[in-house]
Order: C-alpha cells, then structure tokens, then sequence
C-alpha cells in the first residue's frame, strides 16, 4: 500500500506517493474506454459500450511525488446514469468527455459538469473537458472555440484529443496531475485554508468508501 | 433506484432457500420410474446441490413461475436415495424398450408432418450495434426479413415498441399494433390460447406485465418452449433493469418509451437469442462444466472459497460458456437461468477484457426487486478464463477487488495454474473418446445437480444451418419428453439423416444422436455403455463437490 503524504513533505524533498480517483464520465461512444486504453495499455482497438464500469490504475513517477491514478470508466448508457454518483463520489478529477463530431454528446458533457457542481466545490475536484475524436476533422460538429470558451468560462481544464491517433491523452492525464500536485502545494503552503487537507486525502482513501 | 440485495424478499423465498440443503438428496418425482433416485446418477453433487431445483423449463412457464416446482424440505425428506447401479439402469432400460417401439411411429409421423417442407437455410443473422455502426435497419418488406427463422418482439402493454430482433422498431410499429390488437383480443376474451399457428408459423404471446412478449418462429419448437425463450428475454431486461424499477417506470407512466433505457442493450438481448439457437444449456436448463480434472478444479474451487469477503455470495470461475467453478454463500442457491443470463451478458461484451468491472446486475431468479454488484474481470490477458464476484455491497470494489488478487495468489502456490491451462487448450471433448463407433453425439444431464455434459459438436454436423438442425431435433425430442399433457419418458426417432434417442427419468435426461444405419438395439447398448462411460469421467465432466465460503 502506498505511504501517505504527510503534511509538508513537499517542502522537506521527500518524494511523496499521491492516490488519486480520477473519473470519466460522458455520452456514451463518445471514446471514454478508449481513452483509458490508450493512457494505460498505449493502445486503441474497437471496444464495445462498457458495463457499469471499468476500473484501472496506471503510475506515473513525476520528479516531485508519485501520482497513482486509480481511474474510473463510467459507462455513458443511460440505464447506469442512476449509478453514476457511486462512482463519481469522493473523486480527485472528473474527465468530461465529449465526442467533437456529436454536438449533443457536449450538451450532455454540460448536465455532467451540472452535478459535479452540485456533489463537489470548485476546490474539491479538477475538472477537465475532453474533446475526443479529433481525428474526425471533416465529421467535426463543435468548434475548438467553443469547447475552450466554455471550459474557460467554467474554470475547467480543456483539450481536443483522439485516442485513435493518439493525440494529447497523455498530456491531459498529465495536465491533471499537474493541477492535482499544484493543489496540493497550495494547501501545504497554506494548511489553514479549507480545501482538502492531506489527512483529509487520507480519509478519502480509505476503502471502506471507495466509490 | 432499488436499494442493494441484502435479504431476499419474502415472496421470493420459494426460489432461493427452499432448494435443498447441503447433504441431502432429492427425489422429486412422483411417478414410480424405475432406475436411479436423484441424487444418485451420474453427476450428481456429492455435497448437495450448487442451483436452486428446478424443473427445467415447466420451472420458466408455469404460472407462478416455478415456486411451485420447490417442495418444501420436509417433504423431502424419508425419500431414501437409492443405491446406484449400473446393472440396474440397463435393465430397465430394457425393459422400458418396448415403449420405445410403441412410441416410433407415433413420433416420427409427428416429425414428418411438423417437417413439410424443408427447412431453408436461415439468412445470416444480421448483428447490428446500435454504437459502434448505427442499427442496421432492415427493411421489413424484404423478403430477407420474412424468411428468419424466429422474430421476438418485445413491446410494452401500452403498444409501444421495446424491442425487435431484426430491424428497427420504428418500421415495424405497424406490426406492433397488430400485434397488440391481437394481445387485448385474447384477454378480452379471455382465452386460454396464447399462441396462433397460421401458415407454418407459431405465433406465441408470453406477458409479464408491465411488457407482452411476443415470438413468431418457424422453428419446430413447441409453444412451451417458445415462450421459455420469450421469459428469458424478459429475465433479460430484468437483470438490466430490476422488477422493482420497470414497474415503477410503468406506473409513473403507462406510454413510457422504454427503448432509451434500454439503448444500447439490444446486443446483450441479440445475443442471448442467438446463444438459445445453438447452446443447449437454455432447452436444458442447466449448465455445462468445462472439462477439467477433479484434483484441479477442487484446487481451483478452494483457492476460490478461501478468497473469500463478508459482502460476496456467489465467486463464479468461468471459460466460455463453460462452468469451471461455482462457489455460494451457505444457504444461498443460484438459479440456472440467474446464471446463464450471466454467461450472457459476459460473451456479449468485450469489455470486461480490460480493466476490472464494477456493475450492477439483477438476478431476477434470485431475487428480480433488487441490484447486486458484480465484479468481472479476466485472470489474464491470453487465457479465456473469466472470474465473477458477486457481492451484496456496492462500496466494496476494494475489497473484493483483493478477493480476486488473493484467488490468483493461490492458484499459483498451489500450482495448478498450468493445469487450468492445459484444459483451456480442450474445452470440448470429442465423443470419439466414449468408443461407440456409431454414436454421433449427445446431452446428457443430472438434475439433481442442475449440471449437463455434452461433446464437441462434430461431423456430419460442420455446417452452422446444421448444428442449428441437431439441436432442432433435440429440442423436438425435449419437448415431446417434456409435453404437459402427455409427457414421454422414452422417445426413439428415425430420420433419414440420423437416429435419435431420448430417455427422461426423474433423475436424468439422456438424448443421443447416432448414425441412420444404427438399429435401435444398438442404440439400446450404446446407451449402456454411455451411462458406464459417464459415470467413469463424472468427476471431470461435473462438479461433485460444490463449496461453499
Ligand atoms: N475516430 C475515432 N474513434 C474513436 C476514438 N475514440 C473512440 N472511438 C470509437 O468510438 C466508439 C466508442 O468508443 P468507446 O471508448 O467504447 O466509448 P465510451 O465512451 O467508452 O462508451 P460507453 O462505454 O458506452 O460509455 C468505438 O467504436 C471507438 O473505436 C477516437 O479518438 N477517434
Ligand atoms: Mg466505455
């Protein structure tokens, strides 16, 4: 099991190991699985709509801490939308992902931003608006600006990807650790600002409440 | 949303805890068949039952869905298990021959007049997804369309369509309506009749309210079977839904357009269809092992026991459609048609192949009101072995996320992972290993034990119009063995392609397929030297010593 970062690790050079939920949620087809595969297996092949969902960690060993994605593939069918809470719940980082040539699968991303708000504050969660599909250019249905504009105005974390031709997965995986680890020192810096403390991390891990 | 599986509600009861206990042996049967007692033939569990009992499909149709078919275990008991023997099967056997004889022609001028016409070779079933390709409509003029072999349609007592199995509901809406007409005209008049014959086809009508069911077939199987399908279906979307939630949808609104609930399912339900017209689990209700080595699958099923967590009630190994191991919480049975659906839902998606799932599922035989949380993942990438954790807790994926780390741990300390592997090199026998030259196939299962084994599907039968054939037959053999009104106990039917046999006593069923040019005193022997061969390789072919946590 991994240590637990203890409060001011960061400043005294100790690298400390970071568990962090990370959760995708979005249309279903919109790519959500691919995305995963590909950040966890560097691969992509045709998958097929997932079941509840899918659970899988992926490492990455950073110069200051080791982040551990513990992530979470929702399944965007909308007979598990009644279960989604369960495994948004208690989550680091929520990827919303929409697919660029479905215009509706962003409207739907924007009813997924809806109930984060309503679960999380704005300092509890990072949240990312993924564009996936870029590789369909000539199919494309929502302007890059607009999904910029509107996670500018939301304070999200935006990116176009394609998990096809593997196009920025991996920086936005990274973009989110980054802001997670930034956090992370803003709290250290700053124990006595509510937010969520490390011991405070620490609770959020533990199994008894995992999803 | 229902609230998570902890107790089972009491009008479920019958299904699940009434089933008999561990070390007591069942004979349900009233008739006085001579031969072995349930609980002794070949197959039979050692340590009592892994399923709820059932009766195959009169277990499905009957009108409160099988609770009657559980006695009560008072009932059960002072009825001695008779002592195996192998003498003792050939001779009745022998005897009951002479039935056999009486009952040929009968049968086959059954067979005859139920065949005019051949068969044609059934279209290529197109397989639509509604995600990765868009649904393939199929235009219902076609002649295509006409010429499948069976059409399911499932529609809300509404009218509004739910599903179709080929093309899309939208075309066939005017179909529906018909068929809806026809629905409210026999419960307006109250009739019995649940099914028309017309023109070569069997239109049969199953309603669970809140859906009707409905299937038009061409196939040679009876109405009871037919609708034995149409209630799998419906368990189906059950599983997906639970009771509780599609009758809450149905009274908050009668005209609910089910379909967008259900968006993205309608291959779970293709293939389940598709899984009926080949594998005879479905007609046999039962499940098929995969052929392993006692001394391994012990290993495997205590490695499984002892990974083991407070919230889990079924572990379930399987490989293909194959069982290879079954553990249940004490006093917790699974239902056959609980656990197909299981199979089902697992070969129909890709996605467990990856990552470990975490979902809800309803066992709706177990208990059809509430969700459990399933665990799916597979032991390795190259090996087609698929673990199952069924817990009661949906906050639990921890822990029973170790459970599966902890199971692998422990079939490697004790070594029997290359074992496994070995046997998942052979998942089928070949029933050239049984030594009766003229023996072509077989299905024969153990009741008690809610198991079947069955071999590799072989030549003559290569073509798929033709496996589809033998199982036709099989399941014309198993309805006229299984007819409520005149049920047969032994059936000996000669075609022009194959001769087959069917034997039902109330501790197994026997169907063997052989060679035309085979007399039916060679069957006779075959039989016997089949039962004998069954009984040598039953700790292979079966479970004998299902466990429990
Ligand atoms: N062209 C293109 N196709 C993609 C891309 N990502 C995914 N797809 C395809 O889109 C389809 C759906 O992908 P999935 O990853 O299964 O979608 P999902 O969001 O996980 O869907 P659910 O599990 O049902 O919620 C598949 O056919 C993928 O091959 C991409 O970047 N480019
Ligand atoms: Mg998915």
């Amino acid at each position: 099991m991994a240590q637990e970062a203890m409060p001011g690790t960061f400043l005294e050079g100790i690298r400390p190991t970071y568990i962090y939920k990370v959760v995708l949620l979005g249309s279903t087809s919109v790519g959500k699985s691919s995305l995963a595969y590909r950040y966890v297996k560097n691969d992509f092949k045709e998958s097929l709509p997932t079941v509840g969902c899918s659970f899988f960690t992926q490492t990455l060993n950073l110069e200051v801490a080791t982040v551990k994605f513990e992530i979470w593939d929702t399944a965007g069918q909308e007979k598990y939308h009644s279960v989604c809470h369960l495994y948004y719940r208690g989550a680091h980082a929520a990827l919303l992902v929409y697919d660029i040539a479905n215009k509706e699968t962003l409207n739907r991303a924007k009813l997924w931003l809806r109930d984060l708000e309503k679960e999380f504050l704005p300092d509890e969660i990072v949240i990312a608006l993924v564009g996936n599909k870029m590789d369909l250019a000539a199919e494309r249905e929502v302007a890059t600006e607009e999904g910029e504009e509107f996670a500018r105005t939301k304070g999200l974390l935006f990116m176009e990807t394609s998990a096809k031709s593997n196009h920025q997965v991996n920086d936005i995986f990274m973009a989110i650790a980054q802001e997670l680890l930034q956090r992370e020192r803003q709290k250290a810096s700053a124990p006595s600002l509510h937010g969520r403390s490390t011991v405070d991390l620490g609770e959020s891990r533990a199994r008894t409440g995992c999803c | 949303m229902a609230a998570d599986v902890h107790r089972k509600k009491g009008w479920e009861v019958p299904n699940g805890s009434l089933a008999p206990g561990d070390g007591q042996h069942v004979e349900r049967s009233e008739s006085p068949t001579p031969g072995l007692a349930q609980g002794t033939e070949p197959g039979a569990g050692q340590e009592g039952a892994m399923f709820v009992h059932t009766r195959s499909y009169e277990d499905l149709t009957s009108p409160e869905d099988g609770a009657a078919a559980v006695r009560s275990p008072e009932e059960r008991q002072g009825e001695p298990a008779e002592p195996t023997s192998m003498e003792q099967i050939s001779k009745d056997f022998s005897e009951l021959s002479t039935q056999l004889t009486g009952m040929a022609l009968d049968v086959e001028e059954e067979i005859r007049q139920s065949k005019e016409g051949k068969l044609e070779p059934s279209p290529q079933t197109t397989r639509r997804d509604s995600v990765l390709s868009g649904k393939e409509e199929e235009d219902v003029t076609m002649d295509a369309w006409r010429m499948h072999r069976k059409h399911v349609f499932v529609l809300s007592e509404a009218g509004k369509p739910v599903y179709s199995r080929y093309g899309s509901e939208e075309a066939l809406s005017s179909t529906m309506g018909v068929m809806m007409a026809l629905v409210s005209f026999l419960e307006a008049e109250k009739n019995a009749i649940r099914s028309i014959h017309a023109d070569g086809y069997k239109v049969v009508f199953v309603r669970r309210s809140p859906l009707v069911l409905v299937a038009v077939a061409r196939t040679r199987q009876s109405e009871q079977e037919i609708a034995h399908e149409l209630l799998y279906i419906y368990y189906q979307i059950l599983s997906l839904l639970t009771w509780t939630q599609l009758n809450h949808i149905f009274q908050q609104k009668q005209n609910y357009d089910l379909r967008r609930l259900l968006a993205g399912s309608e291959r779970i339900t293709d293939n389940l269809l598709d899984l009926m017209a080949h594998d005879p689990s479905f007609l046999m209700g039962a499940v098929r092992c995969l052929p392993l080595a006692a001394s391994v699958r012990d290993a495997v099923s205590t490695s499984l026991q002892q990974a083991k967590a407070k919230s889990l009630v079924f572990s379930i190994l399987l490989s293909g459609n194959q069982l290879v191991s079954l553990v249940r919480k004490k006093d917790q049975f699974l239902h056959p048609i609980d656990l197909h659906l299981l199979f089902n839902l697992i070969s129909s998606s890709s996605s467990f192949r990856e990552g470990e799932a975490w979902t809800p599922i309803c066992l709706p035989k177990f208990n059809s009101s509430g969700f459990f949380h399933a665990h799916i993942s597979y032991l390795e990438q190259e090996m087609d072995l698929c673990l199952l954790l069924v817990s009661t807790d949906r906050e639990d994926f921890f822990t029973v996320s170790d459970c599966k780390r902890r199971f692998q741990e422990r079939l490697r300390r004790r070594g029997v992972h290359h074992a496994l592997q070995e046997a998942l090199r052979t998942p089928f026998y070949s029933v050239a290993q049984v030594g009766i030259p003229d023996l072509r196939h077989f299905i024969y299962k153990s009741k008690s034990s809610g198991l079947f084994t069955s071999p590799e599907i072989e030549a003559p039968y290569v073509h798929e119009e033709e496996k589809e054939r033998l199982l036709g037959l099989y399941q014309y053999l198993h309805s006229r063995a299984h007819n409520s009104s005149r049920p047969l106990k032994n059936i000996y039917f000669t075609g022009p392609r194959e001769n087959l046999l069917a034997w039902v006593t109330s501790a197994f069923e026997l169907y063997i397929c052989y060679s035309p040019l085979g007399t039916k005193a060679g069957a006779i022997s075959a039989v016997n030297k089949l039962m004998k061969w069954i009984r040598k390789e039953e700790d292979r072919l079966f479970i004998l010593t299902p466990q429990t946590y």
